[in-house]
């Protein structure tokens, strides 16, 4: 049977001559994914010669190497010293993002869906949506796209049946017990429920994204006429 | 300068370097060229260093109509190249000049070739790296595969003195049935006869084979009693070997991050080039082997092209 909860000492897992993934869990819950982020935050002040890339995960890291520099056990060992005085609160400081949101209308074709699933009105799902702070868990998927946890449990909708084509860059969605949103436009099954015009991925931009994981998001509602002026100072 | 004018694009064409390193944390995928060996010597060929920007081509190659006097080199694939209608061989440079016109044509056997510009394709360098992201829109040429009519530039360095050709030993071939060496995991204990069946069986490429990933078909892999289904989400590797509940594996590349499915074993990286040369209707084998060995292989490749680069630099 397989390991639950988090484990007492981090699990190390072969991915291939490159890479190997350290597993501090099997669960998606918060002090895991503190530790997760303690042991990426000391990896990247002091990375040992010949790492490549550092991707922290809900409950793991993927440490990417380059065989021709370094060994893996080195490395293991090394991350193993480095367990052993970890603190949680070793974490690179967590901002607060500010996201606003233009709830509903054209910009959220889904929120009915919500509305009739939770047996709620519009402004109540507006408020439980954008009340709390959500934990920036991973980022992946496509560029920027943020896993985000604590959506109330009243908000949990099922994916729609048939997947969009393409979702607008920006839509905000519900996905049974997730919320996020699409900083591309790409295809996907989430119940879009808003849209942000706040550009979530710029590759030219000097910070080409807004947040990392770690940081937590708080959407902001706001009018269509907030959108549309807001939206005009982004594309500038 | 301008340099290139694409008069047909070919299969499927895009601008590639070695990848985008850094940014995966953030849901950027490494991209780059698929079967690095390759992609190398043709930049070695023209007189680029390994890692610059060339065009990799899909199946069938484009035509274009060069603007400036460079050198260009074609390995990989073998698809035939031709300059105003005279065939000339792959894995060698051809000095080419205002005018003339490049075809290259259908593949005869593997996939991939990769055709470099001496200075390399001049496209702005996004998040540290040349490679086009296509499912991000970014990166080689305006962030998509070329097309009828795209012009491209190229940077200006010294034309070779010397022709430069690839010893015969060095170049590959390209096979339709294949074998592929991968260590087991990160999830390999999801598995208890699945592995063995991995190993023992022969798997066609499907039609679905692109560079997020190849869906292969063949003997079905279960996962263990009491494991669930689906893991926590979690990056992959380039190579990794991943199980969905239909059971068929599917062999993940360069344009993946974040997946949700027990991965049985990952190739090493020195035959992901194999896998970038197979075709839907090939055929895959996977042979075991311990981290040691693949180590030792990635050393070998790397000598293998310092070795090349030392032939050209005495001449």
């Amino acid at each position: 049977m397989m390991q639950i909860g988090v484990f007492e000492k981090p699990i190390f897992r072969n991915a291939g001559d490159r890479g190997f993934i350290i597993e501090f869990g099997q669960e998606i819950d918060p002090d895991i994914n503190a530790k997760v982020r303690a042991m990426a935050a000391a990896l990247n002040k002091n990375a040992p010669r010949g790492v490549i890339e550092i991707i922290p995960t809900y409950r793991s890291l993927l440490l990417i190497y380059d065989p021709l520099i370094t060994r893996p056990e080195k490395l293991v060992s090394a991350i193993k010293g480095i367990e052993n005085t970890l603190e949680k609160t070793d974490t690179e400081s967590c901002k607060i993002v500010e996201i606003p949101v233009c709830y509903g209308g054209e910009f959220g074709p889904d929120i009915e869906n919500v509305e009739k699933s939770a047996n709620l009105c519009r402004e109540d799902v507006v408020k439980l949506h954008s009340e709390p702070e959500y934990l920036i868990y991973m980022v992946g998927f496509t560029p920027g796209f943020p896993f985000l946890g604590g959506l109330n449990k009243k908000l949990f909708t099922p994916r729609l049946k048939t997947p969009r084509m393409a979702v607008p860059d920006g839509s905000v969605g519900i996905a049974n017990n997730q919320t996020g949103m699409y900083p591309i436009e790409s295809p996907g099954g989430w119940q879009i429920i808003g849209r942000t015009p706040l550009k979530l991925f710029a590759p030219r931009r000097k910070n080409p994204f807004l947040y990392k994981a770690g940081d937590k998001i708080k959407f902001i509602p706001i009018t269509r006429k907030e959108y549309t002026s807001l939206r005009k100072k982004e594309e500038n | 300068m301008d340099a290139i004018k694409v008069l047909a694009p070919g299969g499927y064409t895009t601008t590639q370097d070695k990848g985008r390193f850094g940014y995966q944390h953030m849901g950027i995928p490494v991209s780059g060229a698929l079967d690095y060996f390759a992609f190398a010597l043709a930049n070695l060929l023209v007189g680029n260093s390994e890692n610059t920007a060339a065009m990799e081509l899909t199946v069938m190659g484009p035509s274009l109509e060069i603007k400036k006097e460079m050198d260009i080199a074609l390995t990989g694939a073998n698809m035939g190249i031709r300059i105003n209608e005279n065939s000339v061989d792959q894995w060698r440079s051809i000095r080419v000049k205002p005018g003339d016109i490049v075809n290259i044509g259908q593949v005869q056997s593997g996939c991939r070739a990769y055709l470099a510009f001496s200075g390399g394709v001049n496209v702005p360098e996004i998040m540290g790296s040349f490679s086009t992201y296509v499912g991000g829109k970014i990166g080689g040429f305006k962030g998509r595969p070329l097309q009828k009519g795209d012009i491209l530039e190229t940077r200006d360095i010294p034309l070779l003195i010397k022709e430069r050709i690839i010893p015969h030993k060095f170049i590959p071939v390209y096979p339709t049935h294949t074998v592929v060496r991968a260590i087991p995991g990160p999830q390999d204990d999801y598995f208890d006869a699945g592995i063995i069946t991995l190993f023992q069986s022969e798997y066609i490429v499907t039609a679905r084979a692109d560079r997020m990933g190849y869906r292969l078909q063949g003997e079905s892999i279960r996962i263990k009693d009491g494991m669930p289904e689906s893991i926590i989400s979690e990056p992959s590797m380039p190579g990794s070997i991943q199980i969905p509940p239909d059971q068929q594996p599917i062999i993940l590349l360069v344009e993946q991050t974040v997946g949700g499915y027990a991965k049985i074993a990952t190739i090493i990286s020195s035959d992901l080039s194999v896998v970038a040369q197979a075709t839907p209707g090939d055929t895959i084998r996977f042979k075991k082997i311990d981290l040691n060995t693949a180590h030792l292989l990635v050393i070998e490749e790397q000598n293998k092209i310092n070795t090349i680069k030392k032939i050209f630099s005495n001449r």
